[in-house]
């Protein structure tokens, strides 16, 4: 690895090279609309849960994006699954679908 | 009275306001430096937003060129002089008067090695869109320079628009559509690749546009936000780039096998000379004024003189034949005045 003379907090650093794909890509099997998102925030703001939690539904999907599985896994809990996220995205991703993959993935480690 | 209408360029503009110029029953000559027609265009294996074969639009404006006009190939226009209503146009090897000029001159590519810090020029695996364009004429597919097949390609957007730095503050406004279109063409010709962009934002203004962004999503191609800090060679020529995923607030790095560098349109040094021959002014970006930014698209500010395509700024093939075509107009109108 070439040294740049600096770094940024080792925790912090998204290293590509050493990502995990494989959830992201199930996920997108489950649901092809998935990939669609342009992180605008819609569903986040609109989101029951996210008013009285951290929840955030494109963090969530950063979270698979970026193969944090754990976590997604985790987050997906505090969902009510009312579906506003659905209703709200532009880009008409299934949002609610994704939440109860990400759960099911959780109850049945398809990976 | 027949008129005489000189035409700097023979790139689309030139030569869709020489062929609507010369339906209108003027005389048209037509000042190319290069030995053909077509300019950058030509040099294109498919365009935005449908991927059509950017052949077939040169081959289509070529049949309209009628015998009637005057096509003069490898002739840079060395001075042009102003008498009265008239202009005399010096090119390398002849001298014309004519009643009215169109100025169609086009751009110049930014000169990807300004931004040393992503290493063109300097590191074999770093492309312009330009040099993937001529791998996609040439053999249908993006290599290394080692011949391989590139298994995970970055396109970097931005590469000399938007930046200070370079001195480039404007947006070059067809590369974002550019580097989803060649991103697609990246997956499609080679499908197991990881296909990344990096992006500032992604400017998808154009009928057609974003559908060829949801396209690209649909591909499974990984728009990053977040602009190229530097590039450095690794390991088998691979290269290593940073950047920082500002959605997510995460730096990230990653090694890829090729990054294609996505350069912005910069105003033509050439038309400088031809610029301060006619007294007009460049803009702020350094490329051709236009008379009103509403009214008078294209229209210069001397009498006689229009201006239309990519010398007056960044536009897409369709803006340069509507210009054209709106310059034709006005020369008309000019020309059944005086």
């Amino acid at each position: 690895m070439k040294d740049f003379g600096f770094s940024p907090m080792k925790n912090k650093v998204l290293n590509f090279d050493e990502l995990n794909h494989d959830f992201h890509q199930w996920i997108a099997i489950q649901d092809s609309s998935f990939n669609l998102c342009i992180a605008c925030g819609t569903c986040a703001s609109t989101c029951s849960a996210g008013s009285y939690t951290h929840f955030s539904f494109r963090e969530l999907c950063k979270d698979i994006r970026w193969g944090n599985a754990e976590k997604a896994m985790k987050e997906s809990e505090k969902c009510m699954l009312c579906g506003k996220c659905s209703i709200a995205c532009p880009r008409n991703i299934n949002t609610r679908n994704i939440i109860k993959m990400v759960r099911k993935a959780a109850k049945t480690s398809p990976l | 009275m027949r008129k005489t209408v000189a035409i700097i360029g023979g790139g689309i503009t030139g030569m869709e306001a020489a062929i609507q110029i010369n339906k209108l029953g003027h005389t048209v000559h037509v000042f190319e430096k290069d030995e053909k027609l077509g300019g950058h265009v030509a040099q294109w294996d498919h365009v935005f937003p449908n991927q059509r074969k950017a052949r077939e639009i040169i081959n289509e404006l070529t049949c309209q060129i009628s015998e009637e006009i005057n096509i003069h190939l490898s002739s840079f226009v060395e001075k042009i002089s102003q008498i009265d209503d008239s202009f005399v146009i010096k090119s390398d090897n002849n001298e014309l008067k004519a009643d009215a000029i169109v100025l169609a001159s086009g751009f110049e590519l930014f000169s990807a090695s300004k931004k040393e810090e992503y290493g063109y020029g300097i590191f074999e695996n770093v492309i312009t869109s330009v040099d993937l364009e001529r791998m996609f004429v040439e053999k249908g597919h993006p290599f290394m320079r080692n011949g391989e097949i590139p298994q995970r390609i970055a396109f970097i957007h931005c590469v000399g628009s938007r930046d200070e730095k370079v001195k480039r503050t404007y947006c070059s406004k067809v590369c974002c559509i550019t580097a989803v279109k060649q991103a697609i063409e990246v997956k499609e010709s080679i499908p197991e690749a990881s296909v990344y962009n990096l992006y500032m934002d992604l400017r998808m203004f154009g009928p057609g546009y974003e559908d060829m962004y949801q396209k690209a999503q649909q591909k499974g191609i990984t728009f990053i936000r977040g602009r190229l800090s530097e590039a450095s060679e690794v390991e088998n020529n691979r290269i290593l780039i940073k950047t920082e995923d500002t959605l997510s607030s995460r730096p990230i790095k990653m090694t890829v096998d090729l990054i294609v560098l996505m350069i912005g349109i910069s105003p033509s040094l050439a038309n400088n000379q031809i610029l301060s021959d006619l007294k007009l002014e460049p803009n702020k970006d350094g490329f051709a004024e236009i008379a009103d930014d509403h009214l008078s698209p294209t229209h210069s500010k001397v009498k006689g003189v229009f201006i239309a395509g990519a010398c007056t700024g960044p536009c897409s093939i369709t803006d340069a034949i509507n210009a054209s075509r709106s310059a034709s107009v006005e020369v008309h109108h000019y020309l059944n005045q005086v």
